[in-house]
């Protein structure tokens, strides 16, 4: 089943209307009637309309969202997954909040930088205009300001790695908590910046706060000996890390290696598909609905294999989360791209756009 | 001429028996380039497409319904009638048939999608895509196997042997065709894997209290819901006409005496107690018997659309052992000559949810119904080139072939009709 919008917060006395008056409209439901007069008003899934974009720089931008029930919230750092239609085709992503939660004016926006050859973030960069609908799924992740807020906090951002962070952030400013935070951020150019005048006004704003901008075409990029200098008592704080891979697993190594790893957190929100290209041996995959055969190589998904073969197949995030894309594994290992691990016994669900098939395997799509 | 001459005569002329299995497999290759050239266009024009057509359906079905409150006065009940038959049959071909076909799941979408989409017909969705997409549409026209060829209570083969209960088929196809939706549920049923005990008692039980679901919900709908709320709606406006004209008439007449006031309000209420009954009874059956007739104009709508597809003289029938070992481009040729289309108009299309591209929609069954029109000129080139027939014809004509088989073949012996030959360009076949 294709992934759908998250169930929205729906007022028990509306719920119970439309059910009492459900038999007017079998095998429909009321909700599909209403969908035609908006399509916020759906209580099947929750829906949004984006309300502005704003260009943050010259590839990212903000797309402000007012979600058609009330927002339920989320903690600052979590990510939403996201629903749109591209070329007549729902895609769902999920991309951090940028906003903090209990906004005034209800609203919730995400902060997608254009990835070129990607699907969705060109779409929401370049194509999107105020008014058009998407679909808002499930909030997730664990990268969250912990509740209550410790005293120190560090927080190390490179890139587009800023988004989770700048739900932080703006919730600190708004909560007036800003007392002791250290932030390192890093980007290529000044140009590259992303939030840069809003970091400056919360800079201004809070004498607690302390921005350490990195432009990394002039001065290199941050290593971990450089922690030192930057913030001499990092040990010492609640760190944050988001950013490249790279960084994150020097920076982790740095933390373990200097006995303090349980004051980190780090959000590994790129999902490390095709990381390691050359440690599967890839196989054959059998689509046994569609009697449809695919090759995948060592650091192919199934369901991109599956694809280029011209398989028709469910898929959802595409980087393993919302487990849209199951297939019952009738034959063959797999493995999971993101761990390496191989895997598989005959009638597991398999994610297809995690795992890899590992010699020829079959599968019930 | 014996059963065995006929079977001898037909397989002369097996449209297949002319392409050697090199040219099977490439004929095979050239519709796979069809369909594929379709689906790597397929985009926002389609997504559009069945968006607006299930919101002119529902924006119809609920115009229907509101004229049908109002199903006393004559006009309404007809102009109701006729709208929410539309919507019914849109409901059930272009939309629901075409969606549990998996067409639109390209689309990734929750809603417009075959494993979670049903629709306003007795069959429940699953049992439906069982006995459709999967039985006819990989057995299509082989004899024994497609459960389709006759829905195992008519004889419209001659190679089907006849027995004396077809005799009263002429009578059962009216009935069918009245009623088509509950046929075609009881159908789903696969009378003979539940004889034969390939069906578990379970999955009887199971398939049976769906349809009862199903029916559950169309009746409740159809002759409680809508209808109740019509002779609601009228009860309450005659009651108002009424309390007005008593309001009108003693404020008319003056002062009057207590106690002659005081019985005429009780004979005004009981009047317009009366006159609210009335109404509502009378409004309750006149939108029951709109409802019903909807659905009768539907259940033949569709009935005649679906009988045109494979049951016209042109259309080839197989036995098992003609199709042993069949390869993907045998596959595809006996879709080719075992559907028949019908001509018609682009509106004749939509609203027979472009079944009337029935040999596109054989090829294809997965292909956005919308496309067929454009592929048919494709699909002509392919049959010109091979030497294969293009079956089709006017829809009266089709619909006059399918009526006279089931007449003829009631009674016992019956011959093949016959079959065009292969399709020589669009000068023969004005559309």
């Amino acid at each position: 089943m294709a992934e759908r919008g998250a169930t929205p917060q729906v007022s028990p006395a509306r719920r119970r209307a439309l059910h009492a008056v459900r038999a007017f409209f079998s095998p429909l439901l009321p909700d599909d009637y209403l969908e035609l007069i908006n399509p916020l008003w759906s209580t099947r899934e929750l829906r949004g309309r984006i309300e502005r974009i704003d260009e943050e720089t010259a590839d990212t931008v903000t797309v402000l969202i007012r979600p058609g029930y009330e927002w339920t919230g989320h903690r600052p750092g979590q990510y939403l997954r996201i629903g749109v239609v591209i070329d007549g085709v729902h895609h769902w992503r999920a991309y951090s909040l940028t906003s903090e939660p209990g906004r005034p004016d209800g609203c919730i926006s995400i902060t997608p930088k254009l990835v070129d050859s990607g699907k969705v973030s060109p779409y929401l960069v370049r194509q999107a205009r105020p008014g058009d609908v998407v679909r808002l799924g499930g909030v997730e992740g664990t990268f969250v300001l912990p509740e209550p807020v410790p005293a120190k906090l560090l927080f190390i951002s490179a890139g587009s790695g800023i988004t989770p962070i700048m739900s932080m952030l703006r919730s600190l400013h708004r909560g007036d908590a800003a007392r002791d935070v250290a932030h390192i951020h890093s980007a290529r150019t000044f140009d590259d910046v992303i939030f840069a005048d809003r970091l400056r006004e919360i800079d201004e704003a809070h004498a607690g706060y302390r921005l350490r901008l990195r432009i990394t075409g002039e001065e290199g990029r941050i290593a971990p000996a450089d922690l030192d200098e930057l913030c001499p008592d990092w040990r010492t704080r609640h760190a944050f890390l988001s950013g490249p891979g790279e960084m994150l697993d020097a920076m982790s190594e740095h933390w373990k290696g200097e006995g303090v790893a349980e004051m980190l957190r780090v959000e590994r929100f790129q999902p490390m598909i095709g990381g390691d290209p050359g440690g599967g041996e890839g196989g054959s995959v059998r689509f046994v609905k569609s009697g449809l055969q695919a090759e995948c190589d060592g650091a192919t998904p199934i369901l991109v294999g599956g694809e280029e073969a011209g398989a028709v197949l469910p898929f959802g995030c595409r980087m393993g989360i919302c487990h849209t894309c199951v297939g019952k594994l009738c034959a063959g290992e797999v493995r999971d791209l993101r761990t390496g691990e191989v895997h598989g016994n005959e009638g597991e669900m398999i994610r297809t756009c995690v795992n890899a098939p590992e010699g020829p395997i079959e599968i019930a799509l | 001429m014996t059963q065995t001459q006929i079977a001898a005569s037909t397989e002369a002329h097996s449209p297949l028996s002319h392409l050697s299995s090199e040219q099977l497999d490439e004929l095979g290759r050239e519709l796979d380039a069809i369909k594929d050239r379709v689906f790597a266009e397929l985009g926002t024009r389609d997504r559009r497409y069945i968006e607006s057509m299930i919101a002119m359906q529902r924006r119809l079905a609920v115009m229907g319904r509101v004229l049908l409150l109002a199903s006393r006065y004559r006009p309404a009940w007809v102009a109701g009638t006729a709208t929410l038959s539309l919507a019914k049959i849109l409901e059930n071909m272009e939309i629901g048939h075409n969606v549990l076909h998996g067409q639109w799941d390209w689309m990734n979408d929750p809603q417009i999608n075959s494993s979670t989409w049903d629709w306003d017909t007795a069959s429940t969705a699953e049992a439906w895509k069982h006995s459709h997409n999967y039985v006819h549409h990989t057995f299509t026209n082989i004899l024994g196997k497609d459960k389709d060829l006759g829905y195992e209570i008519m004889r419209i083969d001659p190679r089907q042997k006849w027995h004396p209960v077809y005799l009263l088929q002429p009578l059962y196809n009216l009935v069918l065709a009245a009623f088509f939706e509950w046929g075609v549920a009881l159908h789903d049923l696969d009378f003979e894997a539940i004889r034969t005990g390939k069906k578990s008692k379970a999955q009887v039980k199971r398939e049976l209290a769906g349809i009862r679901e199903k029916a559950k919900s169309q009746i409740v709908k159809d002759y409680i819901a809508w209808p109740l709320l019509s002779g609601l709606a009228m009860a309450a406006l005659d009651a108002a006409i009424e309390v007005g004209r008593g309001r009108g008439g003693s404020g008319g007449s003056g002062r009057k005496r207590r106690g002659l006031l005081s019985r005429r309000r009780r004979g005004g209420l009981t009047n317009v107690l009366r006159t609210a009954l009335d109404s509502a009874t009378g409004a309750y059956r006149s939108t029951a018997s709109a409802d019903a007739t909807a659905n009768i104009v539907r259940n033949v709508w569709a009935y005649a659309i679906i009988f045109c597809g494979h049951f016209p003289d042109q259309t080839y029938t197989f036995s098992p052992e003609e199709v042993e070992d069949e390869s993907r481009g045998g596959w595809y040729v006996r879709q080719l000559v075992g559907a028949a289309n019908i001509e018609g108009s682009p509106l004749f299309h939509v609203a027979s949810g472009n079944l009337g591209y029935q040999v596109e929609h054989h090829l294809f069954p997965d292909m956005p119904s919308t496309r067929y029109a454009e592929i048919a000129p494709q699909v002509k080139d392919v049959c010109e080139r091979y030497g294969l027939p293009y079956n089709s014809g006017p829809f009266g004509r089709q619909l006059g072939m399918v009526q006279r088989t089931i007449l003829r073949l009631a009674f016992p012996g019956g011959s093949q009709r016959p079959k065009p030959g292969p399709y020589r360009g669009a000068t023969e076949h004005p559309a």
